[in-house]
C-alpha cells in the first residue's frame, strides 16, 4: 500500500505528462495544418504530371525505344525498398506500420528468390529495420536537418535512386510510405516508382498532342522528374501523416492520463480516510481503556 | 471565337498563378514560343529562361527553371520546377539559381553533359535579360 506522500507525487508527475502530451498534440494539430495545406498546394503539380506523363507513357511505352526507367531493366531480380518513416517517435504506429508493410514485403520477395535491398528516409525507420535487415540497408537519407519539406529534398533523394539505377544496383524500385486519409486513418502504402507505373489513362480523352522535341525526347526528360514528384508526394502525405498520427497518439494518452489521475485521486482519498478512521478507532479504544 | 485562354503557373510547392490571358510567351526548349487562344495542343518542355503572360490588366513575367508546357486550344498549364515571379527573383536568388545549375553540370553523367552545359548557357542567358551578373 503506498503512502500518501507516494500517492501524491505520483498524481503530481501523471499531471505534469498529461500538461506535456496535451502541449504536444496542440503542437501536432497546427503542424498538421500546415502539411495538409503544403500537399494541397502539390496536388496540381502531381496531378498533371501524372495525367501527361501517363498520356506519353501510353503512346510511346509499347515501342522498343521506351526508356529503361519505363520498359525496366528486362528483369526484377534486385528489388530496391525505399522506406520512408519519420524522424522521430511518439506517434502511435506510423513509424511501425510502415515498417512491418517492409518487411513484409521484403520476406515475400526474399522467399521469391530475389535479392532485397533497402534504403531509409528517416531515422525512426532505421533503427526498426536496423535489428534484423541490417544486411540489406544500403543508404540511408537523414532529414532531421530539415525545418520544411521542399521539392529539393526530393530531387536529392530522386537524384540518389536514379543514380544507383543508372549504375545497375537494382531493377525494381519501390517506396513505402503512409497515405493520409484523416486523423485517425493513415494507410501505409506502397508504390512502385520504377519502372514506372501508371494507371490505364482513358484511350478515348488523350488528346493528340504536337510534341516539341520529340516525344521520346520528352519522356525521356520527365520521367526522371517524375520520380522525384512521386516522391516529393509521397514525403508530403508522410509529413501529414505522421502530424495526424502524433495527435491521435497524444490525444489518447492525455485522455489515458485523466483516467489514471482520476484513479489515483479516488485511490488518494480512500487512504486518507483510512489513516482519519484509523486514528479515530486508536482515540477512542484509547479513552475506552482509561 | 474567344480571345483569352486559361493560364496555369503551378510549381511542385505552390500555385503560382491562374489568370485569364491573351498571350503566353514560354521559353520552350527548342526555342521561344508565344500560345494564344485556339493554339494547336502541345506538349515542349522548357529551357531556363523567363515566361511571360500578357492579360487584361498588362503582363507578368516568371523566371522558371525547367519543366514543361502543355498547351491546349482553352489554356496553358505549366509546370515548372522551379518558378517565381519576377519581383521576387534578386542578385541574391539568381546567384543560387546558377549554382544549382553549375553543380548539377558538374555531377551530369557523361551522356548528359550537353545539356548541362545548355543549362547552365540558359541560366547564364536569363541573367544577361534580367541584368544580373553571372557570378
Amino acid at each position: 500500500m503506498p503512502s500518501l506522500k507516494d500517492l501524491k507525487n505520483r498524481i503530481a508527475s501523471v499531471k505534469s505528462t498529461r500538461k506535456i502530451t496535451k502541449a504536444m498534440q496542440m503542437v501536432a494539430a497546427a503542424k498538421l495544418r500546415r502539411a495538409q495545406e503544403a500537399a494541397e498546394q502539390a496536388r496540381p503539380y502531381t496531378d498533371r504530371f501524372n495525367a501527361v506523363l501517363s498520356g506519353l507513357a501510353a503512346s510511346v511505352g509499347g515501342s522498343d525505344s521506351a526508356p529503361r526507367l519505363l520498359s525496366g531493366t528486362g528483369s526484377d531480380k534486385v528489388h530496391l525498398l525505399v522506406v520512408m518513416t519519420a524522424e522521430r517517435g511518439l506517434c502511435g504506429g506510423f513509424n511501425s506500420s510502415i515498417v512491418k508493410l517492409a518487411r513484409t514485403r521484403a520476406a515475400e520477395l526474399i522467399a521469391a528468390g530475389k535479392t532485397v535491398k533497402i534504403l531509409t528516409v528517416g531515422k525512426k525507420g532505421r533503427e526498426q529495420l536496423r535489428r534484423d535487415w541490417a544486411s540489406h540497408v544500403v543508404a540511408h537519407v537523414d532529414l532531421s536537418a530539415v525545418r520544411k519539406l521542399g521539392y529539393t529534398n526530393a530531387q536529392d533523394i530522386a537524384r540518389d535512386l536514379l543514380g544507383r539505377f543508372d549504375a545497375g544496383e537494382y531493377d525494381v524500385a519501390t517506396i513505402f510510405f503512409s497515405r493520409f486519409q484523416s486523423v485517425i486513418s493513415q494507410i501505409p502504402t506502397a508504390q512502385q516508382i520504377i519502372p514506372a507505373k501508371f494507371e490505364e489513362a482513358e484511350a478515348g480523352a488523350a488528346m493528340l498532342y504536337d510534341y516539341e522535341p520529340s516525344e521520346e525526347a520528352i519522356l525521356a526528360d520527365l520521367l526522371p522528374r517524375g520520380v522525384a514528384t512521386q516522391i516529393f508526394a509521397a514525403l508530403l502525405e508522410n509529413a501529414a501523416s505522421e502530424q495526424g498520427a502524433r495527435m491521435s497518439a497524444m490525444d489518447n494518452a492525455t485522455r489515458n492520463a485523466g483516467d489514471m489521475i482520476d484513479g489515483l485521486t479516488i485511490e488518494f482519498n480512500r487512504s486518507r480516510q483510512a489513516v482519519i478512521t484509523n486514528e479515530l478507532i486508536e482515540i477512542i479504544s484509547g479513552a475506552e481503556a482509561l | 471565337m474567344a480571345d483569352t485562354l486559361q493560364f496555369d503557373l503551378v510549381s511542385p510547392e505552390r500555385r503560382l498563378a491562374s489568370v485569364v490571358a491573351r498571350e503566353v510567351q514560354i521559353p520552350g526548349a527548342d526555342g521561344d514560343m508565344t500560345a494564344m487562344a485556339d493554339h494547336a495542343p502541345m506538349i515542349t518542355t522548357l529551357r531556363p529562361g523567363v515566361l511571360r503572360v500578357v492579360h487584361g490588366g498588362g503582363s507578368d513575367d516568371y523566371v522558371v527553371s525547367g519543366g514543361f508546357a502543355e498547351v491546349t486550344a482553352s489554356g496553358v498549364s505549366v509546370l515548372a520546377e522551379q518558378a517565381l515571379p519576377r519581383a521576387e527573383v534578386t542578385q541574391a536568388v539568381y546567384d543560387e539559381m546558377l549554382a544549382a545549375a553549375r553543380a548539377a553540370q558538374g555531377s551530369a553523367a557523361s551522356d548528359a553533359t550537353d545539356a548541362a552545359a545548355k543549362t547552365v548557357a540558359d541560366m547564364v542567358a536569363v541573367g544577361e535579360q534580367l541584368g544580373f551578373a553571372a557570378r
